[in-house]
């Protein structure tokens, strides 16, 4: 055995280089000066603990990373440039494949900011049956987000149980709008359509059968020797500093604030339901993990609420100028072929003037903010992603932390990149 | 709504001093008067129930700061700013457009500032926001609004040897000499 195969026989070799060398030229720096010698490391673009494509250019002291600067827009598609010429019903395609985790939710967000613009009210049973749907977004939301952390910190199962059920609310979604992925669900005035037999079905089936799974996922996590080792007192921000860098959603309740846009400014109905909201104390990767786990149970809740007290009546608002009519209708009524060619078209018309609208995202105030010139299409319109301002937090939440520590506090973190870049 | 229109101008005041958003905003407008003096603001408006002022850059650093730690109404959670282009709009071109939140009260402020396109400099807020950062260098990569005294200003979505600004008006998103697409109909 060569004297440098062992790590005494590396540490001697080391010591002597640096004997030697510090004859020769006390001033000069040594060679293999661990102290004084940062690694530069990439973690990214294609990292697949990233979960998304962005880069970090992380500087490194041994397992302790010193400083990171970020790099971000790699899949930037100019949805704010893009908006300023489409009408608005082809704005909600964007909205999708923003947070694509949670699209629903982000379609319905753009159809109530361009209702609240237009003055539509949008009938109880379409509020409610929104409210079914974007809870069933955030649950699977947080379900990738929950899953993806245990994947991180090496338990594999809890990922594969948590897919299973997610595949099924996407079945669920499919019965809706027809698409699984990126829904474009609902319309502006209320639904596209009524829910089929079909969807409540599959919705109460997978309401009774999902709590048993979540129960089990979190049986499995929740007081898990080895994954709360891996995550407590890991990344963890203050609610000051949290409220400083615009954190939103379950990021900021995890750090102790009780900020909830759903509460706090109530948007399609919901007000009318009673669900609690979470908080942490520290802000750490447990707690952003535990108020995901909560906020699931709680959507479930207003999920069965929602379905136990759907209101009968029309499932989209009484609004011909911005309402498609039935199919039927357009082949044998006048009237309503003019409203189907001016609805495609867009020419319908659109007030002047600006609104900002917000809704409880997956991971925060999902904000839109439209400016309207009476024009076919907004003459701005600025999304606040919430993954775009709480990511730049990131680097100061790992410095001083090892690299393994960093990949939780990311998958915890819950940035999506398309919503990271628009 | 046929009915309130009949109703006397005095019984419709009352009903807007009764409404509680309405009183929020003369409230938190009341504030700004108070702290900056009135001719700080024109075009005080409230869209949609969002009070909406427009100031000048000279002042935006000191009204943000204020109400930061305006103990009063604690609007201090900068919710979103953005950058806009009005062309037509002769000196004043370009304009950033800033939304607070104060969480503990629920009122929101919009506050705008336009600026000419020739100099387009205005101050940073990150000495008081560290999520001002991103939201300017998106700002200064979309519209090329520089934020004097940032720590970084460098493009952040768009790639670095970009040599424009692709949100401003005059970059058309469809090739302008493409004939294909035009509508004769209806003009656009």
């Amino acid at each position: 055995m060569a004297v440098n195969d062992t790590l005494e026989g590396t540490h001697k070799i080391i010591e002597e280089a640096r004997a030697q060398q510090s004859k020769l030229n006390p001033l000069a720096p040594t060679v293999n000066d661990f102290n004084q010698e940062l690694t530069t490391l990439n973690l990214g673009p294609t990292h697949p603990a990233t979960h998304g494509i962005f880069q970090n250019i992380l500087q490194m002291d041994g397992e302790r990373i010193v400083s990171g600067v970020p790099t971000i827009g790699y899949i930037h598609r100019a949805f704010e440039k893009i908006a300023e010429r489409r009408p608005f019903y082809q704005i909600t395609p964007l909205t999708d494949r923003m947070n694509y985790c949670s699209s629903p939710i982000n379609n319905m967000g753009w159809h109530m900011t361009v209702e609240k613009l237009l003055g539509v009210t949008v009938p109880k049973r379409a509020q409610y049956m929104r409210v079914i749907l974007m809870e069933l977004a955030r649950i699977t939301d947080h379900l990738i987000c929950n899953g993806i952390l245990g994947v991180d910190t090496g338990a594999f199962t809890g990922f594969l149980y948590l897919m299973e059920e997610r595949e099924k609310v996407y079945e669920i979604y499919e019965e809706v709008s027809g698409a699984r992925l990126t829904t474009n669900m609902g319309r502006v005035g209320g639904m596209e359509r009524d829910f089929t037999d079909v969807a409540i079905q599959k919705l109460r089936k997978w309401l009774k059968e999902f709590p048993a799974v979540m129960a089990e996922f979190e049986k499995m996590f929740n007081r898990n020797r080895i994954f709360m080792d891996r995550v407590v007192d890991v990344g963890g921000i203050s609610a000051e500093r949290a409220l400083n860098y615009g954190f939103t959603g379950p990021n900021l309740r995890a750090a102790g604030v009780d900020y909830d846009v759903r509460v706090m400014n109530p948007y399609s109905s919901y007000e009318d339901f009673e669900f609690e909201i979470p908080v942490g104390t520290k802000g750490d990767t447990y707690d952003r993990f535990m108020v995901r786990n909560e906020e699931i149970w709680q959507s479930l809740r207003i999920i069965n609420q929602a379905l136990e007290n759907l209101p009968e009546g029309p499932y989209h608002a009484d609004a011909p100028h911005y309402y498609l009519p039935p199919k039927q209708a357009v082949y044998k009524n006048m009237e309503a072929l003019i409203y189907h060619f001016k609805i495609v078209m867009g020419e319908i018309e659109a007030p002047v003037g600006e609104v900002y609208h917000s809704v409880e995202g997956g991971n925060g105030e999902l904000g839109f903010y439209l400016i309207s010139d009476g024009g076919r299409t907004p003459y701005r319109l600025h999304f606040r992603r919430p993954c775009f301002i709480y990511y730049q937090a990131y680097t100061e939440m790992v410095t001083g932390q090892t690299l393994s520590d960093a990949i939780v506090t990311l998958s915890s973190m819950n940035v999506i990149a398309g919503e990271l870049d628009a | 709504m046929a009915e309130q229109n009949e109703e006397s101008p005095a019984a419709q005041e009352t009903a807007a001093a009764l409404d509680p958003a309405a009183q929020k905003n003369a409230q938190l407008l009341d504030l700004l008067n108070r702290l900056f003096g009135a001719d700080t603001f024109t075009d005080v408006e409230e869209p949609y129930g969002l009070l909406t002022v427009t100031t000048t850059r000279e002042r935006i650093h000191d009204i943000i700061s204020g109400l930061q730690q305006d103990q009063e109404l604690q609007l201090n959670f900068l919710t979103t700013m953005c950058g806009i282009h009005y062309p037509e709009n002769e000196g004043k071109e370009l304009g950033m457009i800033y939304h607070l939140h104060s969480l503990i009260n629920n009122i929101r402020l919009r506050i705008k500032i336009f600026f000419p396109i020739a100099d387009p400099v205005v101050p940073t807020m990150t000495d008081l926001y560290s999520t001002a950062n991103w939201m300017e260098r998106e700002a200064f990569d979309f519209y090329g609004i520089i934020f004097s005294g940032h720590p970084n200003l460098i493009r952040i979505l768009n790639v670095e040897d970009m040599d424009y600004h692709p949100m401003r008006r005059e970059y058309a998103l469809e090739d302008g000499t493409r004939e294909d697409k035009t509508d004769l109909f209806f003009g656009r």
